[in-house]
Parts: structure tokens; sequence; C-alpha cells
């Protein structure tokens, strides 16, 4: 039979527990002899730890321990970085618990074991913590004086600069007849999810086996720092995935509590479990997307781009995360976007500060660098009185140009190419979609008390991070199939995507797939994980290999038994016959399994376009949505529904960043947005008219799938867009917004008569 | 100190110290997890179930407040043969990815429905808007809900 099932809006097979509250997350298990984990943070963002007393918090009935540094014969391990581990970097990694100095506020300095949540936050309070307090570092501007430093043998807090080039920029600038430069500023903001992490640990003495619950995102690569810095084989740790709530890039990284759980667990002798509550969720989680750019465009008089160049500065928190370099390297490597910019040369450093650690945030730098860069298009076209449209789709890349070289960055020497696509025809879509040419005499006019706006940008995501996923397939006695994948669930639904990639592959109907089970380490021999928009190009080619490797599997071991050539086998739905007629129901195999797997080294890059329409309530600084239209093209559709679900999700994200989300901090490197009272999500009132046009015009021709990694698309122009939208709508105050978050004071402020003017 | 309540209509004794929320003692106490506990102050409204066909945040309420009173979860609003309407509808429209904040959207939208199952999308919205999701964009949601009133509409006397 040939089947469709890729291309189909398939129903998820996760709903069915999750609808009826059967999800099994982290927190719902309960072994018998559970201790519970709390964990004392740093109240101070920069200190020398003097000493900490647990005495009074032992002496309390039902708490069994309070572990700190000093438990920790070699002194504590520290966690090293995942993605770019550079030298560069090795000096400024996080130790799992603070050890001598503290460096932001919500650092580990102790973890309470006790019978309950409640004894053990009663502990807490009777540790006495001495911290000589030092000045604290609460932004760049502060850390590049390098007055105070937050690690002294570094001899500096700035931790790197990456370089970004492309062509020879300053030649360019030499002979440019346009220029100009601007700065713009994105806020501390993350990918708060919204179940918050938790780890879960046994110790088998007996075995010498530990098991972690919890895991997300990347379990074979924390078992092996978790192995390294327990001094365990990988093969005694099994990680085990359970339902994640959200993932985001932040969730499932190797933090602090990763380490400490485990040791906890192998310390006392009983399972440990901590569940971080939401006021340590915003401090200990990564941070993200804090950045600001001064940055330089060379244009001749038609629009055309010459080049690109400036630097960017990016508040990295108190130490180099495993992904932490990612942004930052994202927003120099991809500030020129779809567009065609023959010479960059952009700069951006990283700069240590007393707060909490970055990593990634969905969009990682690319909502940052897209807001920076179509922010600064709209004033070039203004200035050039070019048509804001006419002057992106003079510069897009043309198809022509497939594959196209972006610029390298250097230290990490890593060379780039977009893979394939007609960024024309996503343009024109949105164009099309939003009634462009009918809507833009609203621009800036003001229409029953408010000013309407209107946008549009154009975006590109990256994919299919490597080097490599693997996927395995079997038998089971009742003669169905399981999937087992390296891949990670984070939410996004790749048991359902899985299964449907699995049955065309193996041309069965669906429902003989039994599960697709990924993420834990003991499914496949080596698995790579969800980040980087990477699960269906990577898994599921994967998966493809496997599947082929499968059926030769099965062809040759039916041939034996049925006593003919493997080439003359038919693989049935649900069994395997001979030429002569003679046959073996599939569950005559159970057992058989067979692995594949797929390398890659190149990276998928889907692209579209986005626009708005909004309007803007000068006199209370409210913004409405009117209309908002992502057109995005993946290469290839595995799930329509499922698609634009990751599409619009991950614009209301940044639709979140434009507008809402913000994480706050004073001068002493205080975090005053510890709540979600605090911390702005955006609610199911805020942005209901948004539409999601997906295409498949241009599959990719770096995996056989054809996909194209997808799942931040939305995201990554909604900064750029939103910014543009409301400085047109308020184009008659002079308005031209330069800093994100756009709160309604900030639009209030914009929209008032210019002062310096009036004063 | 002893609590007695009824959970999806059984009868319920738990012994529970003053300050364990009814989240808590669902979640730990009664094995009810589907419950979740995303904030623990009352915002998001993970933790949403019914108390005498009101929606109410369980991490606010203490169990010792529910004596006496009829706690619905997100168990009993579901059952083994198959989705409920609502449950259907949620699928159908694809709002739901990583289902954390799923059991409170279900529990909120069935309180809204039986009460008002000729609800508006801006009266979905507003009840919603409690709610916080981080996956969906909350489209898919409203959409979910306005679909599923018809079969609120045929429970005559509600």
């Amino acid at each position: 039979m040939k089947n469709a099932f890729i291309g189909s809006a398939v129903e998820r097979r996760e709903d069915l527990r999750f609808l009826r509250g059967r999800g099994e997350y982290v927190d719902d298990l309960s072994p018998d002899g559970l201790l519970y984990a709390v964990i004392l943070r740093s109240p101070v963002a920069h200190g020398r730890l003097v000493s900490i007393d647990r005495g009074a918090a032992l002496r309390i009935p039902g708490v069994h321990a309070v572990i700190t540094a000093a438990d920790m014969p070699h002194g504590p391990p520290i966690i090293p970085m995942r993605l770019q581990p550079l030298p560069e970097f090795k000096p400024f990694e996080q130790p799992v618990i603070a050890d001598k100095k503290v460096r932001y506020v919500g650092e580990p300095l102790a973890l309470v074991l006790a019978e309950s949540v409640a004894l053990g936050e009663d502990a807490l309070e009777a540790i006495a913590v001495e911290i000589e307090p030092l000045p604290a570092v609460a932004d760049w501007r502060v850390a590049q004086r390098d007055a105070s430093l937050l690690f002294e043998s570094a001899g500096s807090n700035r931790a790197l600069t990456f370089n970004a080039v492309r062509g020879d920029a300053d030649a360019a600038f030499a002979s440019a007849p346009y220029t100009r430069r601007e700065s713009f500023r994105t806020q501390r903001h993350f990918g708060l999810t919204m179940e918050p992490r938790g780890v879960m640990a046994e110790w088998d003495a007996a075995k010498g086996r530990l098991t972690v619950f919890g895991a997300a995102k990347v379990p074979f690569f924390n078992r092996r720092i978790l192995a390294g810095q327990i001094g365990l084989a990988e093969d005694a740790i099994e990680m085990v995935e359970n339902d994640v709530g959200g993932g985001f890039g932040a969730r499932g990284e190797f933090y602090p509590e990763d380490f400490l759980i485990p040791f906890a667990a192998q310390h006392i002798g009983r399972p440990v479990k901590w569940i971080e509550d939401r006021r340590e969720n915003l401090m200990a989680m990564n941070h993200a997307r804090e950045a600001e750019v001064d940055v330089e465009i060379a244009c001749a008089r038609d629009g055309a781009i010459l080049a690109l160049r400036g630097h960017a500065h990016a508040d990295m928190g108190a130490y180099m995360r495993t992904n932490g370099a990612v942004g930052a390297r994202n927003i120099a490597q991809f500030m020129a976007g779809p567009y065609r910019i023959a010479n960059v040369k952009l700069d951006v450093s990283l700069w240590m500060t007393n707060k909490t650690p970055v990593g990634t945030y969905r969009g990682p730098g690319r909502f940052e660098a897209d807001f920076f860069r179509e922010r600064l298009f709209d004033l070039v076209a203004q200035d050039l009185e070019l048509d804001r449209v006419a002057f992106r789709r003079r510069n897009l890349i043309a198809a022509s140009e497939m594959p196209y070289r972006i610029a390298t960055i250097t230290p990490y020497e890593h060379k780039d190419e977009y893979d394939s696509g007609d960024y024309q025809v996503t343009l024109d879509r949105c164009l099309e979609e939003i009634r462009w040419t009918e809507k833009a005499k609203l621009q800036g006019q003001l229409i029953d008390g408010r000013y309407h706006g209107l946008a549009i940008g154009c975006f590109i995501e990256g994919g299919a991070a490597g080097p490599k996923e693997s996927a395995r397939l079997a038998i089971n006695a009742d003669g169905t199939i399981s999937v087992f994948m390296g891949s990670s669930a984070v939410g996004q639904g790749v048991e359902t995507v899985f299964a449907q990639i699995a049955a065309d592959a193996l041309e069965i109907p669906i429902d003989r797939i039994r599960g697709a089970f990924h993420g834990s380490t003991a499914y496949v021999s080596d698995g790579y994980g969800a980040y980087h928009s990477r699960s269906v190009v990577m898994g599921g080619s994967a998966l493809l290999d496997a599947a082929k490797k499968f059926q030769d599997a099965l062809r040759a071991v039916a041939a034996k038994r049925l006593g003919c050539e493997g080439a003359q086998v038919t693989l049935g739905e649900d069994k395997i016959s001979a030429p002569g007629g003679q046959s073996l129901p599939l569950s005559a195999f159970a057992g058989l399994s067979v692995e594949g797997a797929f390398l890659n080294k190149k990276h998928t890059y889907s692209y579209g376009a986005q626009a708005a329409h909004v309007a803007v309530d000068a006199k209370i600084g409210h913004v409405e949505i009117i209309d908002y239209v992502v057109v995005q093209d993946v290469g290839r559709i595995i799930n329509p529904m499922t698609l634009r679900g990751q599409v619009i999700g991950s614009l209301v994200q940044g639709l979140g960043g434009a507008f809402l989300e913000h994480l706050v901090y004073d001068d002493e490197g205080q975090l005053l947005t510890g709540s979600l009272a605090d911390y702005l999500l955006p609610t199911a009132s805020d942005f209901p008219h948004l539409r999601a046009v997906v295409m498949d015009q241009h599959p990719s021709p770096i995996n056989p799938l054809g996909a194209k990694g997808a799942g931040e698309g939305g995201l990554i122009g909604a900064g750029g867009v939103i910014a543009n939208a409301v400085s047109n709508a308020l184009q008659s105050f002079g308005a031209d917004v330069r800093e994100l978050p756009l709160t309604p004071s900030r639009i209030w402020e914009m929209a008032q008569p210019r002062r310096a003017a009036a004063e | 100190m002893p609590t007695r309540f009824q959970v999806n209509g059984k009868p319920v004794s738990v012994d529970v110290e003053a300050r364990t929320t009814l989240a808590d003692c669902l979640r730990h106490h009664l094995r009810l997890t589907g419950t979740h506990v995303g904030c623990e102050h009352g915002v998001c409204g993970a933790c949403t179930v019914i108390v005498d066909g009101e929606a109410v945040r369980s991490c606010l309420l203490l169990a010792a407040q529910a004596e006496g009173s009829s706690v619905v979860t997100i168990e009993g609003l579901s059952n083994d043969e198959a989705l409920t309407p609502l449950q259907a509808s949620f699928r159908r429209h694809h709002a739901l990815q990583c289902g954390f904040c799923t059991p409170g959207m279900i529990t909120t939208a069935h309180a809204l429905l039986s009460e008002e199952p000729d609800c508006d999308a801006d009266r979905v919205r507003e009840v919603l808007s409690g709610n916080l999701c981080r996956c969906t964009g909350y489209i898919a949601i409203v959409e979910a809900v306005l679909d599923a009133r018809a079969a609120y509409k045929k429970e005559d006397g509600r």
C-alpha cells in the first residue's frame, strides 16, 4: 500500500493521555522512601561566601541532610559547555554549587533533604549564611569597566568577542554613497516553561546504578556530563525522559540541580526529588536575549545594501552555561537574515555580569538580530525615499543564488550556507494575505481614536543541527512495531509525526505503529535530542534509514524461514509472503530490532515573511493587533496541524517578548520580577487575531525527507515587525522604537509631543 | 488535621497539615496527579479544579477549606472509553502541545460551558485569560471551547 500520512493533519497520539490528566511529568513520580530536596539560593548578587552554618537546620525533625560544597571532597564539579566549548570560556563555567564566591541571586548554596517540601523550606530559614558583599556588576556597561571582576583569575569580565565576517565591509563603507548608524536594545527575558524544572534520582548501591528521571532535551549529552562528574560509567546511568511541560531551549540543558539531585540520592541512599518552584524558576532557569547593538549600514542610492558592520554586546549573566554562547553568536552571524549583504563585519562581545546565566531561548539571537535589522531597514527606506517593501524585495537573496554562503564566525570558524528556497514567494504571499496594497493608506492614520500602523519583515530559521541522530524499529510480540528515537519530546508532538514518517516508510497503517518512544538513554545506542529545530529533520531522516535497514533485515530472516530469496519476499501490513503463497505473520519475527542513523553537518533554513496591522491607543499606550500573518516555507510539511501550532505558538512567545516579558534587575543585581504577577506572559485575550500560512514549495536538498526545522519562525520576526508597526502608527509623533519591550508606558511616552521642542 | 470532602463523586478522608494546599492534597495525598502546579501563587491556572461547581485555583485553597465540599478534577471529567466532546474538540483543534496547562484549561472551560453554553468568543477569552499556556498561543484553545458548546447545550437543565 502507498501511504500519505506525511502531509496529513493526523490528530496527536499524545493528546489521549494529556487530555485525561494522565501525562506523567517528573513531579508525578513518588517512589517509596522518597526525600524532597529544597535549595538554599544566594540572596546576594556578588560576594565572598564566608560560612554556612547548618546546625540548627539539621536539628529540625524530618530534615535528613544539608549538603554544601564542603561535602564534595574534590570541590564542586564544573558544568562543561555543550555548544561552542571554546577554551576561552573555560574560566567562566559554573560549579554545581557555590564555593568561596557567589555570583548571582539564585545561585545554589546548600541543598536540604527532608521528609516534605514544607519541612525543607522550614529548614532553609534555619541555615545561617555569611556572605561578604562585593560590588555588583549589574549590566555590561559596568562589566566593561573591569572595576569589579566576577572571576579575578580571568582578569576581565569579557569572556570573548565573536567576529562575523563576509567580504570587506570597511572597503565598502569607504566608498558608499549612503550610510546610517543606529543603536538598538533587547531586554532580558526567557523561555519560561509552564512546567517548572524537576529532577528525581534513585541510586541502587548494590548494582552501582543511577537512574535519573526528569531528563529532557539532550539526555545523552547530559548523561555524559553527569558520568564524568559523579565518577560512574555512562552505562551505569539511565536518564529517563518523562512528559515534559515545554522546552523552548531552556528546559533540559545541564543545570546545577542535574548534578546535585543524583549526588544527593547517592549520598543519602534514598530516592530524592527536587521540583523547582516558580520563584526559583525565574532566577535559576537560563535567561536570554539581553543585548545591545551599535550597527551601521551602507547602501547605494537605489537601495542596494552594500555592507553591514557594527558591534553588539551580550549580557551573559554570571557563568557560561552549556549553550550560553549561541544567542550572542547568532546575533552576529544572522544579522543579515535572508538578505543579500556581500560585506559583513559584526563583532559581539560576551560580558559576564552578576545576574542569572543565560542560555538559549527559541530563536536565540535571531529574535534580537531581526529586530535590529528590520527596524534599521525601515529607517533606511525612509531616508532613501524608497518603498519599504521594494527595499526589502530588492535585497532578498534570490532562488538562483542558493546555496548562499553567510558570514563566517571566528574564533569558532563556523562556516554556513542557506540551503534552498525562493524568499520572494513568501514575501508576495504575505503581502497578499495582509492586503498590503489596500491597507497601505492606513499607515499612521488616526481612525476612531487609534493610530494605525503596518509593517512587514522577512526572516530565516536555522534548523537540523548535527552531527547525528539515531532511530530504532522493533517488532513486538503482537506484530505491531515500536519506534525508538534519540530525539526528545518537549511538547511538540514527535510521537505523532514520527509515527507518520514510520508508517509511510514501512507502508503500513499508522495504527500498526504501537508508539514512538523517545528521549530515554535506554532506547537507542546514542541520541542527540531536541534543539535547533532538529527533531523532524534529523530524527525523521534517521527513521527513514532505520526503516530501510529494518526492511532489509526482515527480508533476510523471512527468506530463510520461507525458503526463498530475500528479493522474492513481499512485506505486507502484518505478514511476510513468499512467491509460493506461504506466509508468516509479522508477530513471528517479534524481537527483530534494527537501528538506523542520519549524519549531517549542514543546516536547513526555512524562511518566510510576516506582517502586522496594529492600532495604537496613544492615550493609554495600548496596542491591538488587528491582523498578523506569518508565511513560512518549511521544505516539506509532515503534519500541517502541528506545524501551524508551532508557528502560532512561537509567534505569541515573540509577541510576549515584543510587548510584555522582561526580567528586571536593580543596580545591586536583585531580580525584581520574581513572580508571574511581575513577569508578564501573553494571555488568551491579548492576541486573538493571528494567522499562519505554511508552505512546502522548496524541499531541503540536504536530507532525504526534504524537511527543514520549523519550530521557531513565528517568534523570530515578531520583535522587528511590531517595532516597525508601532513606529509607523505613531509617525506623527516622530516615534522611533529602539528598545523592547513596548510596554504601555513606553508607548505612551513616545506618543507625547516632543518635550525638547515644547520646553 | 482530619478533613473530609468529595472528590469526583467519592467521599475522601485525609489527614493533612493545616498549611497543605488543596493542590498538594490532591496530588500527594490522593495521588490525583492530573492537577498540575505551575506557580503556587494563583496566576497560571494550571491547578484549576471545580469546587461546588466553581472553577478555583487549588494552590490558593487550603485542603482544610475544602471540608464538606464537592471537588471535581480532570480525572473526574475523563473516562477510559472515549474522549469527552470537550476533550475531543481540544484534540481536533490542536489546542494542546506539552499538556501541562491542559487539565486547568479543561476544568476552566467545563465550568464555563456548564454555566454558559451560549458564551461568545470574547467571553471565552475573558475566562481563559486566567489560565496561562506557553505552547499554543491560545487561538486553538478558544476555538476548541467554542466548538464544544453544542455538547453542553444538549444537556438540558445545566
